[in-house]
Formats: structure tokens, sequence, C-alpha cells
């Protein structure tokens, strides 16, 4: 090997050739073909992969539906009207990006609970999950923008309730509303501004995915048992193993998909938007899309105006220290019989919140809401303190291998079959 | 700091507490680098400020001859509706009644210039919907005024708010009579 060559391992010239300079191959090898993962993965541990590719699903097609789309007041709506009708397969493109950030969502929210069940949050993942959370705010960031572009009426209202949530700071809110829309209202340089950062922040996405894809290749995965792996007879080369288990979440992933922009294309989303965006009438009833409700039911939970944007902040904010809240040191929950059962109440809960966002703000759907809110904060701030020092865990299993394989794994200590399985696959 | 063995280049060895050259270079190094990226951010800040255009729109005259007692009419101001009301005799005596704790206390006469006619923003002060109320089948809230369906803020004849999450009573637009039937907003 020539001197300042990277020392390839590769065989064919052309590969080995790039890799001797550039040592992509070689770093793909290592991350994603033989990297270690535990061996009792269960379908919950699809779902950061298919977030990956839906990521990738609303950058391609967004880049194409933003070769047709005009951010213009007079145009905008005119312009998405087009893509349906005129533009050849403008539909499929428009209902894929539309239908794609629902399950992004859909995806993302699944992938965040099963962090939360199997305690992924926990030393020494703490910065790859906080990665995460960051993810999930540029995430609403992004969806929020992108869902005032085709300037419907939920669009317009949407876009004035929230960025009016602003206005509720004290002293400068009114200043950074105005800074907010170019304007003394939500108008054409609010949209022009939405246009542009909604593209951008995308491609910020990719940046701290692949932050929050490093990080988890420090630390390796997690793993339902939640006890680290101790040696090669618990881990199994991610490739070909988990790129199979992956494929077939990615199948079904794909079958959804279809199912939904051919067959329930705006099923998710709200009639009112199909109607342009009028600033002097108010739709009867501003609902959010549904992947906000929960937050959007905390909001409206506490009749004052700050202290209901502070709540609402503060609920995706809570995720940030998780970490140090929970102060058990056992990850999976099925070894917490106590905080299992909290966290399934805590399940339970998000979605009656998610259900009362959706409500008029009135009656019994804001004591409802309110009381939702209490348990919603009581998780996290005094359940998951609490029940760290009470809970008396169930006996964790030796190894990840022990209690995969049962009683073979016990017999005579030596190597165990499963690693022998295991071993061929193990070339580096 | 200064403790520390290493000499300096050509400065002579300093004691305990003395400021050296190099501490005078980090500090005014990064007090220029910090002026700089001020200076470069203020620009980039101010764009998203509103432009002079959006200045330039600020004012419009409504003609309120038609406006029969007890009507209303909705206006686009700086893009923004504004609500012109002439009141009926029942809605100001309403307005005028003393009312224990307002949220935002304000009599009416200081919302008005001319008792009949109560002009304000049509813009809900919690998150910016346009209340209810303006057409006569609309539904009026508690107390005779607006009611704002987003999160359920009721106003009353004077555009205060009564009861809901909102925290003030509708802004009242600087505006002149021009005439007995007119008026300039703005
Ligand atoms: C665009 C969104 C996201 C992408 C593309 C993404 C991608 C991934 C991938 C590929 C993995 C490894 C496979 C797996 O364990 O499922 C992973 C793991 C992880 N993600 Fe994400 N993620 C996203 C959002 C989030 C969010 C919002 C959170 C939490 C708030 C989060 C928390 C985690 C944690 C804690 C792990 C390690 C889990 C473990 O190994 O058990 N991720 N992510
Ligand atoms: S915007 Fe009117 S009550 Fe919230």
């Amino acid at each position: 090997m020539a001197i300042g060559l990277h020392d390839s391992s590769f065989k064919n010239p052309v590969i080995r050739w790039v890799d001797q300079r550039l040592p992509v191959f070689t770093m793909i090898q290592k991350e994603y073909g033989t990297f270690p993962t535990p061996r009792n993965f269960n379908y919950f541990w699809n779902f950061g992969a298919l977030a990956m590719i839906n990521l990738m699903v609303m950058i391609a097609t967004g880049v194409f539906l933003a070769m047709h789309y005009t951010a213009h007041i007079d145009y905008a709506f005119d312009s998405v009207e087009r893509i349906m009708r005129d533009v050849e397969y403008g539909w499929l493109l428009r209902y894929a990006h539309m239908n794609g950030a629902h399950l992004f969502f859909a995806i993302v929210f699944i992938h965040i609970w099963r962090g939360m069940y199997y305690g992924s949050y926990k030393a020494p993942r703490e910065l790859l999950w906080i990665l995460g959370v960051v993810i999930f705010i540029l995430m609403m960031a992004t969806a929020f923008m992108g869902y005032v572009l085709p300037w419907g009426q939920m669009s317009f209202w949407g876009a004035t309730v929230i960025t009016n949530l602003f206005s509720a700071i004290p002293f400068i809110g009114p200043e950074i509303v105005t800074y907010l829309w170019g304007g003394f209202s939500v108008d054409n340089p609010t949209l022009n501004r939405f246009f542009s950062l909604h593209f951008l922040l995308p491609f910020v996405i990719v940046g701290v995915v692949f932050l929050h894809v490093a990080a988890l290749h420090i630390t390796g995965s997690n793993n339902p048992l939640g006890i680290e792996p101790k040696g090669p007879q618990d881990t199994l080369p991610f490739h070909p193993y988990y790129t199979a288990k992956d494929s077939v979440g990615v199948v079904a992933y794909l079958g959804v998909f279809a199912l939904l922009i051919f067959f329930f294309p705006t099923a998710l989303g709200h009639a009112d938007n199909f109607i342009p965006a009028n600033p002097l009438v108010t739709p009867e009833h501003i609902v959010p899309e549904w992947y906000f409700l929960a937050f959007y039911a905390i909001l409206r939970a506490v009749p004052d105006k700050l202290g209901g944007v502070i709540l609402m902040f503060g609920a995706i904010a809570v995720l940030f220290v998780l970490p140090w809240l929970d102060t058990s040191k056992v990850r999976s929950m099925r070894f917490r019989p106590l905080a299992r059962i909290s966290f399934l109440i805590f399940t339970v809960n998000f979605l009656v919140l998610t259900w009362v966002g959706a409500m008029p703000a009135d009656g019994i759907y804001v004591t409802i809401a309110q009381i939702s809110t209490i348990i919603y904060f009581a998780y996290f701030l005094v359940v998951l303190p609490a029940l760290g020092k009470l809970e008396r865990p169930l006996p964790l299993p030796e190894s990840i291998s022990q209690a995969v394989l049962g009683h073979r794994a016990t017999m005579g200590g030596g190597p165990i079959p499963g690693a022998a399985t295991a071993k061929p696959m193990e070339k580096a | 700091m200064a403790d520390s063995a290493a000499p300096m280049g050509a400065t002579s060895p300093t004691k305990a507490g003395d400021v050296t050259k190099r501490d005078f270079l980090k500090l005014t190094t990064t007090a220029f680098a910090v002026v700089t990226v001020g200076a470069i951010a203020w620009p980039f800040i101010r764009t998203l400020a509103p432009a002079a255009d959006v200045l330039a729109l600020a004012s419009t005259d409504v003609d309120i001859d038609p406006i029969a007692e007890g009507m209303a009419i909705t206006v686009m101001w700086r893009g923004k509706p504004v609500f012109v009301r002439h009141r009926t005799a029942a809605e100001i005596e309403a307005a005028r009644a003393p009312v224990p704790n307002l949220p935002d206390p304000q009599e009416d006469a200081d919302r008005v210039q001319r008792p009949e006619w109560l002009v304000v923003l049509g813009i809900c002060t919690h998150l910016g919907c346009v209340p209810l109320g303006q057409r006569p089948a609309d539904q009026r809230g508690e107390f005779g005024g607006w009611f704002c369906p987003c999160h359920g803020s009721h106003y009353d004849t004077s555009g205060r708010i009564r009861r809901g999450p909102a925290p003030r009573n509708l802004d009242v637009p600087e505006y002149t009579f021009t005439s007995d039937t007119s008026i300039r907003i703005g």
C-alpha cells in the first residue's frame, strides 16, 4: 500500500482505488455490513429505518413539487390545483407528499414510543435521544410551514393561530410576531418566507439525522431486553440479518403508503383546506393536523394565554430531560411492572389528548383536556422520578443470548450454539 | 495563569494578576469578532421586518353613511379586518354600565370617539381569529358583542374581553372622523 492511502480490504479494482483515497466503502461495510447488532430486535426496531426512507420520499417529492408551485398569495392555491389537474402525475406527487407527512409522523411517534418503552433514552444514549427530539421539533416546524403553502383556509388560519402563539411572550412578543409575518398579518411576505424555510429545513433534518445515526453507532442499539450485549454471541451482523428484517417492514410500509395515496388520499386532511384562504372569515372550527392535536389540547386546556403556550412547549421540551427524570437503572419496561402500567396509561392518555384536541373548546372537553394534561406531566415529573426509588424491578436475564436461546445457552458455559451459527457471517 | 512557567515571546516574566499582551489580543479579537458577527447578522434580521411597501399601506378611508343603526361592516386595513359598528342605544347603555372585575379594565368612553360608533380591530387578542358577530345571524356570545369560535372568547358591546382565554380587549386602531359620514383608519 502506498503511503498516505487507506488500507482497503476491497478486491474490485475500481472500488479499491476509490476506497483507498476516500474510505466510504469501508465505512458502509463497517456501519451497515458487519455492524454488530443485538440479535433480539423486534419489529419496533424497523421504525428508524422507515423514518429515514420516509424522509427521502419527502425530499424527492417536495423538490419536484417546488418546480410547479408558486409562492404568492394570488397564485399559490391555483398553482397547487394546477399540479393536481394539469401536471402529468402531479396528483401522485402531491398525494405522496401530503400522505407522506402523515405517515412520517405516525412512524416517528411509534419510534419515540419504542424509545420510551424500552428505555432507549437512558445512559449512554442520552445525546442520541436529545438529537431525536431535535429532529422531532424540526419536523413539526417543517410540517407546519408546509401546510401553509397551499394557501387554503386551514393553511391561513393555522398559520395565524400558531404564529400568534409567540405574541404571548412578555414585552417582545408582538415584535417577534411582526418579524415572523413580515407585516401586520399573515400575508404574502409570510408565505414567501415559509416556502423558503420549508425547502431548507428538511436538509437540516438530514444533517441532524446523520448525527443521530453517528451517535447510535457509538453506543450501539438498545434492544427489547434493555441489557447491553456482552459479546459476539449476543449480536448479529447488520447485513444480512437486519437488512432483511428492515425490508419486511419497508414492504408493509409501502403497502400502507399505497393504500393511503390511491384509496384514501384526503382521509387524514381537513376539508376546509380545499377552500382558498380568506382573511376575513375564520372557519367555524380550526383544527390542526392530527399529529399536533395532543399538544394543541394542552394549549387549550389552560385558560391563560401565556400559561397555555408555556405548557404546550413544555410538553415537548420535557422530552429533552427525560433521561434524567427517569431515575431507574433498568431500561426495558418488561422488567418494570409499575413503570410499565404507568407508561400504558400515559399512552392511552396521549390518545385521549389527541382526540380531545379535535373537539370544541368548551364544556366537558375542557375538563377532560385539563385532567389529561395533568396526567401527561405527572408521568414525567412525578411518576418516573418516584418509581426509580420505589419500584422493585424483576430480575434481569444474564445476557441476551441466554434470554433468547433459553436453557441451551446456560449449558456448559463454553461457546454456545447460537454463536456458532453467527460465526460464518462475522468475517470482519 | 501568569504562574505557568512558560515564558511568552518577548514579554518579560509576569507576576500573578498581570495582564499579558496575549490576554489583550484575545480580548480585542473576541470583541471584534462579536461585533462583526452582529453587524453581519443585522441586515439579515432586518429583511424579516415589514418592508416599505407593506408599511405604505397605512391608512384606509371608510364611508360610514350606509351603516344603519344596529349594523356593522368589516373593512381591511393593513391586511387586517376592522369592525365598524353602529351601536344601538341599548348597546351603548350595556357598554357604559359599570362592570366589576374586567380582565382588561377600560371605560367604554375611552374606547370610542362618538358613542354610537365603535371601531375595533377584528382580531381576537388570543391567537388572532376573526370573532363572530358582524352579521345579524352570527352568534354574539354572552355579552352581545362578539364571540370568537376558536377557543371561546366572549366580547361585550364595547369590544372588551369578558370571558375566555383572550388577555386583552379588542384593539382600537388609530382613526379620525374626516366628516360626519366618513372615517380614516390609520
Ligand atoms: C427523521 C426522523 C428520524 C430518523 C430518520 C431516525 C433514524 C433512526 C435510525 C435509523 C435509528 C436506528 C434504527 C432503530 O433503532 O430503529 C434510530 C434510533 C434511535 N432513534 Fe431515531 N430517527 C428519527 C427520529 C427520532 C426521534 C424523534 C427520536 C426521539 C425523540 C428518536 C430516538 C431514537 C433513539 C433513542 C434511537 C436509539 C434506539 C435504540 O437503539 O433503541 N429518533 N433513529
Ligand atoms: S383566537 Fe379567539 S379565542 Fe383563541
